[in-house]
């Protein structure tokens, strides 16, 4: 009893559950923090409040079952999950896609990409306290939305593309509302760089707070836009180029610094190269078929172990899949960005005061459907 | 009119200012930043939503008064008065036109800055009381924040006194009588950093009553809400309405200070009643110009983190307040016919 | 010290620049929909719940109770039910029941149907507070709407 006593007195550090409902962890996300007044001592990522299993329902249902349930890993950039899926069967049943096909994903994936992006923009700004930018950023990703309701039937859990290609054609309405809608967003790019990039209180909250080394993130599997504001430069379209990406010309946004600015660069750059993609895409989009001209009916993917990753917003999204021959997976795995984007929190906000925390923890990107799956 | 009579009066008046004031700037905050937003804000109860505020002010009475468990019940139930009482009572000293004030006391300044600290203790009674660790976080920012900022404040209003000569709040008014350069603002023949004062003044009451982008007591994203999380119903009522009344006193005391109170821009005076009205008007209108700048820059900006906060304090503001103050006094020694 | 001062002007700068284009925005028209005042056409293509195609002669359900759509369905919210007629090629569907709930609106049905006897309806206003109007008798619907 008088031990307990001593050691309460002697306590200087409190524990604060942030989450898993707390308005800066955008879902089900619980860190918990050991705080020495505002500084953080120690941080702990509690996961698995929404945890669906979705790599045991890919076991248990045909492959062609499984995918609605991409789009509903990341809801945000739900074509980039349907396409590492689609893309892995393809490459384990070897399944050849029609050109047209291929185009019609990139151009879909990339507006998908800005979409999320857009988003991410809006509710970091809001994490930082800015409300009126996440509101802009609606106002955009609205006109994303509207097109590619326009193409693919939903808005947001997108199921749109299939073994071999893609559900839909692209019609010339839709080419002409993306050509409008890339001329929007740039006029409006600069808009918000006046607004937030160069307000003094943004860069004060960011520049040089929540440093990532290359290192750490290294070490933690970091991805995407986190490891590349890290100075890794590192993207899977670019490196490993799957679908028709090689075809075009785009750069990576690296930034060498670190910090949350870095990331929150990356991402607003990003958003450009994914312009300049939709743009060559619509250019070039040849005619032709959208499913292959014989019919992909009960893929059955030879005995076997096949790996393809695709560049999500977040990072690099890994299916990997272990087929036995039969219309089921033996074992699907899937290897989500965020997961490993949000591991290193721990270690780099050791030390920081709260709202930095917040700050970086705005600038992974957090989706959390995706981290528990 | 026998003066107990007139006090009463102005009593109701003002409490019943700062009540409806309060919903209102509610009402035109969210009109506002739906504006601001792109789109429209309240628009369902009453026309364009006026009606607004009266359903939230019921929804806000109607709900139970719940003590949540582990708060000390008296500071809890306290708090909220403590900031609203002092506003209310700083209101007794604005002079809302040249007539119309309820007490031209000599020493109004003072008792305004005075009453606006005792603002600061009730939020921090509040967030102790209610044994949250959000809010003991959000009132131990709430305290640095308020003293840090009350340096420059005063510093800036001892220049003006110095200008000026008289803490009364009705005799400053008047000293800026005539066209709209004899306002204090535009009087670089006193100081030649007078606008910049202004400018210190004003953020420095967005910071002293938790505005945005300083609104490190509530800050909804890293705080949830701040002294507020514990608070149900009409207790958060209170808080929000004394915050806004805060507001008020704050815009009040610019206005009074720098844009010439209850004058008009241009030398037109009338006397009697129309005189009351004409005075009513100009300060009325000030007031919600400087209350609509404030909205205003709540919806744009983004919250400054707190050493910043504290560093544009102690690194920007006070410096500049001290330069202000010395150069207005060398101005005022060298140059005193003006 | 210029530093400080340069910051403090730039700083000071882009300060302004934000209220001024918030401001803008303060006297642009507002862009959103009001919503349950104002509707949206959806697209021809949006993927709402399914819904049975008629026959255009007859107005009978063109479905001939072939259960791919329920078999194809990743959640199993379709229950088909069809009967042998005399003098009736193939089945007649007698019940079709969508349970909405559990719909992940994937459209894997409606790509199934050889028949060309499913499609997606254009409702999105759909509210209620009790679970059982959201398992729909497709065929009721049919009826309903003809």
């Amino acid at each position: 009893m008088n031990g307990l006593l001593q050691q309460d007195l002697n306590q200087e550090t409190f524990t604060i559950n942030l989450g898993p409902q707390h308005p800066a962890t955008h879902g089900v996300l619980r860190v918990k923090l050991v705080m020495d007044g505002e500084y953080i001592v120690e941080a702990e990522p509690v996961l698995g409040y929404i945890h669906r299993m979705h790599e045991k329902m890919g076991e248990n249902r045909t492959w062609a079952k499984f995918l609605p349930n991409c789009g509903r890993m990341d809801y945000l950039c739900a074509l980039s999950y349907n396409h590492g899926y689609v893309a892995a069967i393809e490459r384990a049943a070897g399944i050849e896609v029609p050109e047209r096909a291929e185009y019609i994903r990139v151009i879909t994936v990339e507006l998908n990409r800005i979409s999320s992006h857009l988003l991410w923009f809006g509710a970091f700004v809001l994490d930082l306290g800015g409300f009126t930018p996440l509101l802009y950023a609606f106002d955009d990703r609205e006109q994303i939305l509207d097109l590619l309701e326009s193409v693919t039937g939903s808005r947001l859990t997108y199921c749109y593309f299939r073994f071999g290609g893609v559900y839909n054609d692209i019609d010339d309405s839709f080419i002409t509302g993306t050509r409008e809608f890339i001329k929007r967003l740039r006029e409006r790019l600069p808009m918000y760089d006046a607004l937030v990039t160069k307000n003094i209180i943004l860069i004060k909250r960011l520049k040089d707070i929540g440093p990532i080394s290359k290192d750490m993130a290294r070490r933690y599997g970091a991805t995407g836009p986190v490891a590349r504001g890290s100075g890794i430069n590192f993207d899977v379209r670019k490196h490993e180029p799957y679908s028709v990406y090689s075809e075009f010309d785009f750069d990576i946004p690296v930034y060498e610094e670190g910090d949350s600015m870095a990331r929150y660069m990356v991402r607003m750059k990003e958003m450009e190269q994914s312009m300049r993609i939709i743009e060559q895409a619509l250019d070039k989009l040849p005619e032709g078929d959208i499913q292959p001209k014989k019919a992909v009916k009960m893929v059955k993917p030879e005995k076997g172990d096949y790996y393809h990753a695709v560049e999500a917003a977040r990072g690099s999204f890994g299916v990997r899949l272990v087929s036995n021959g039969t219309n089921t997976a033996y074992r699907l795995k899937l290897r989500s960005p965020t997961y490993s984007n949000l591991s290193l929190f721990g270690e780099a906000t050791k030390g920081m005061l709260l709202p930095d925390a917040l700050a970086l923890m705005g600038s992974l990107d957090l989706v959390i459907p995706e981290i528990d799956r | 009119m026998p003066e107990p009579f007139r006090v009463i009066l102005f009593i109701i008046f003002v409490m019943a200012f700062a009540g409806l004031n309060a919903a209102y700037l509610v009402w035109c905050e969210r009109k506002g930043a739906g504006h601001i937003q792109r789109r429209i804000g309240p628009k369902e109860v009453g026309p364009y939503g006026l009606l607004q505020p009266i359903a939230d002010g019921i929804k806000l009475m109607t709900k139970q008064l719940f003590l949540p468990k582990g708060v000390d019940p008296i500071l809890f139930m306290v708090a909220p008065l403590m900031v609203m009482v002092p506003a209310i009572m700083s209101f007794c000293v604005i002079p809302f036109s040249e007539i119309f004030v309820a007490r031209e006391i000599n020493i109004g300044l003072l008792m305004i800055f005075a009453f606006a600290s005792v603002n600061v203790l009730g939020l921090l009674l509040g967030s102790w009381g209610s044994a949250n660790k959000y809010a003991v976080i959000a009132g131990a920012r709430c305290v640095s924040q308020n003293v840090a900022y009350e340096i420059p404040m005063l510093i800036t209003t001892i220049t003006m006194v110095m200008v000026t000569n008289t803490m009364n709040l009705n005799e400053i008014v008047r000293l800026q009588d005539g066209w709209f350069w004899h306002w204090y603002v535009f009087r670089l023949d006193i100081s030649l950093l007078m606008p910049v004062a202004f400018l210190i003044f004003f953020v420095c009451s967005l910071a002293e009553t938790n505005r945005a982008p300083f609104d490190m007591a509530e800050a909804e994203s890293e705080l949830i809400a701040g002294t507020y999380t514990e608070y149900p119903g009409m207790g958060f009522g209170v808080f929000f309405m004394g915050e806004y009344a805060n507001i008020v006193i704050g815009c009040a005391l610019t206005t009074i200070l720098f844009l010439g109170g209850w004058q008009s821009p241009i030398p037109l005076d009338f006397s009697g009643f129309l005189g009351v009205i004409w005075g009513l008007f100009w300060f009325l209108l000030k007031l919600y110009a400087l209350i609509f700048t404030v909205i205003w820059i709540r919806w744009t900006y983004p919250r400054t983190q707190f050493y910043e906060l504290l560093n544009l304090s102690w690194k920007v503001l006070i410096p500049f307040s001290l330069f202000n103050l010395i150069l207005t006094a060398l101005q005022i020694k060298i140059f005193p016919w003006l | 010290m210029s530093g400080y001062f340069k910051e403090l002007i730039s700083g000071t700068k882009s300060l302004f620049i934000g209220l001024g284009i918030t401001g803008k925005y303060f006297f642009e028209p507002v862009v959103t929909l009001q919503y349950p005042h104002e509707y949206l056409e959806m697209t021809p293509r949006y993927r709402g719940h399914i819904e049975l195609i008629p026959d255009e002669e007859t107005g009978e359900p063109k479905c001939v109770a072939c259960g791919m759509c329920e078999k194809g369905c990743p959640s199993g919210c379709i229950s088909v039910k069809g009967e042998k007629r005399k003098g009736v090629k193939g089945k007649v569907l007698t019940k079709y029941i969508l349970n909405f709930t559990t719909c992940s609106l994937c459209g894997q049905c409606v790509e199934s149907c050889k028949f060309d006897a499913l499609r997606f309806s254009l409702d999105y206003n759909l509210a209620s507070q009790r679970k059982e109007d959201f398992i729909y008798d497709l065929i009721k619907r049919l009826k309903e709407k003809s």
